[in-house]
């Protein structure tokens, strides 16, 4: 068993109809697909019972109906569907690709981030695009996800002060994680550019363009096609 | 369009139902009633579907007009109820006509009132639910709290068999609140000492406590750990963050974070929480994740097994 990947889910109570299951203790694309594969895996022997699930970067929330079992049933049928969990290959995931504007306009801390770094602008989102990331998180706000991992040469700590107001399709970056803002919402990550694809839409169906386990490129364009998708400066 | 037109909104009245599940994971949170015992009994007394469609009231100040014939019933929080002028007795159904005006006062006792009306406020549904969740937009008539000049739909209803609630089976909102809290999560990184502490000290509610959550005050309790990955996070869990002072997570929480929790308090507790206002006391009393199952079936049990009184 390596530090950070566990062979079989550690199993917490989170609350009376609620069990925490970790996969590991770190962001990592292996563990992060062991939890995809156990939120398809308990979505079936769990039916019955299930209320809902959070997938998180190493972890996976399970809520049960207590009037329906309980944690004991709950465990017995996640340690057998879990028990010879696959160890180690991330899934593939789906390839989603997002446009992205990179620019000092649109991205009021893009020339910050640069100079902090020691690179120029065009290395910045050079270093963010040619990057896949993983969804590893879908939370904090509806369709807020958390993309990972960033480049470590581009990783910037959140905004002493946060923002009132970050604008809806904002492509922002905090440590090493990054992500485009679904909504209007106060915010304190950097922000390098704008995406004119609507992270959350309740009008749409599905409402998300991604889900947790997908994989993600940036792909840059100039302002004029970021408008012409839609997008508003 | 029949139904209700609101006068005045009061200081936060929501629509909701039961809550929206099965959401989680378009980053979606739960809503529903912080009161979830007094919301089922107004479905209940007027024998409504369980999910049926409702108000929250908190603190008071709703004034509406019926403009059709139903009737409406008041549970949680002792909040006077008046119809047109007269007052009338909460956790009872009454029947209301067409142009009969509703006044809802502030609350003596708890802080959290449900108004329901025959058949359920006909709102549509979104992600599966009508539950207003301000923080999302979502849900409710546009994802807002009411508002004076809305239009609530109900359908008039025909005379039908409706309920009251003996007193002796209403809560007392103004008795001591003992809380039980599971511990879990990240309990290994809170020591004996300070789990001692918690569960020994007294809290206060603090001015900063809403349907997301309700911040207390007290003996300040250090876990080992500043922050944690960030995790699901269930209906009910305290985190604790750097500066000590718990929070209780409650229906609008954000569904991740990255504080370390104590554990999770039971519903049937927060549904007491959430009725009491800023510097209330409060203490902790811990309990097994299966004594709390016993409690939440043996409630369930007596609820269906309450008689309420027809009318």
């Amino acid at each position: 068993m390596s530090q950070t990947e566990y062979q079989t889910p550690r199993v917490e109570i989170a609350g009376e109809n609620a069990l925490i299951l970790y996969f590991g203790e770190k962001t990592d694309p292996a563990v992060s697909a062991k939890v995809q594969q156990a939120v398809d895996a308990l979505e079936t022997v769990l039916a019955d019972v299930l209320i809902d699930m959070v997938p998180s970067y190493a972890s996976l929330l399970v809520i049960f109906n207590p009037l329906a079992c309980d944690h004991l049933e709950v465990r017995r049928r996640i340690r057998t569907a879990l028990s010879d969990q696959a160890s180690g290959e991330a899934s593939e995931g789906r390839l989603v690709k997002l446009p992205a504007y990179y620019s000092t306009e649109s991205g009021p801390d893009l020339e910050d981030l640069a100079t902090r770094a020691n690179l120029s602008v065009e290395e910045v989102i050079k270093i963010h695009s040619e990057m896949e990331y993983r969804v590893y998180a879908i939370g904090f706000a509806p369709g807020f996800a958390y993309l990972g991992e960033v480049d470590e040469r581009i990783a910037a700590p959140r905004l002493s002060t946060p923002r009132q107001k970050v604008p809806r399709g904002a492509v922002a970056i905090a440590d090493r994680q990054t992500a485009v803002y679904p909504a209007v919402s106060p915010g304190g990550w950097n922000l390098i550019g704008l995406c004119p694809t609507r992270m959350f839409n309740p009008d749409a169906t599905p409402s998300m363009p991604v889900q947790v386990g997908d994989r993600i490129r940036f792909e840059p364009i100039e302002r004029d096609e970021f408008l012409s998708l839609g997008g508003e400066l | 369009m029949s139904g209700f037109k609101v006068l005045q909104p009061g200081l936060l009245t929501l629509i909701q139902d039961a809550g929206r599940i099965g959401q989680h994971r378009i980053g979606l949170t739960t809503g529903g009633p912080l009161d979830s015992n007094a919301f089922a009994w107004a479905n209940r007394l007027l024998n409504n579907d369980s999910n049926a469609t409702a108000l929250e009231i908190s603190i008071g100040g709703l004034v509406m007009e019926a403009q059709c014939d139903t009737y409406i019933v008041l549970t949680g929080a002792s909040m006077p109820l008046k119809i047109n002028g007269t007052e009338q007795e909460g956790w009872c159904a009454h029947k209301v006509q067409a142009g009969d005006r509703i006044d809802i006062g502030f609350s003596s006792a708890g802080a959290r009132a449900y108004l329901a009306v025959s058949g359920g406020f006909t709102v549509a549904k979104s992600f599966t639910s009508t539950a207003t969740v301000t923080r999302e937009g979502i849900g409710g008539l546009n994802g807002e709290k009411l508002q004076q000049g809305d239009i609530l739909p109900a359908e008039p209803a025909a005379d039908q068999q409706v309920y009251r609630l003996p007193e002796a089976f209403r809560p007392d909102y103004t008795a001591a609140v003992s809380l039980r809290v599971i511990t879990g999560y990240q309990q290994d990184a809170f020591s004996d000492v300070q789990k001692r502490l918690f569960f020994s000290s007294e809290y206060k509610v603090t001015d900063r406590a809403d349907r997301m959550g309700y911040r207390l005050e007290g003996p300040q309790i250090t876990p080992s750990i500043d922050g944690i990955l960030s995790e699901g996070i269930c209906h009910g869990a305290i985190q604790v963050p750097a500066d000590g002072q718990p929070i209780v997570l409650l229906n609008d929480r954000q569904t991740i974070g990255g504080y370390p929790k104590i554990g999770s308090m039971i519903a049937m507790d927060t549904a007491r929480l959430t009725q009491l206002l800023p510097g209330s006391a409060v203490s902790f009393e811990e309990i097994s994740i299966d004594a709390a199952h016993n409690l939440r079936c043996l409630e369930q049990a007596r609820f269906a097994r309450t008689e309420p009184e027809a009318l």
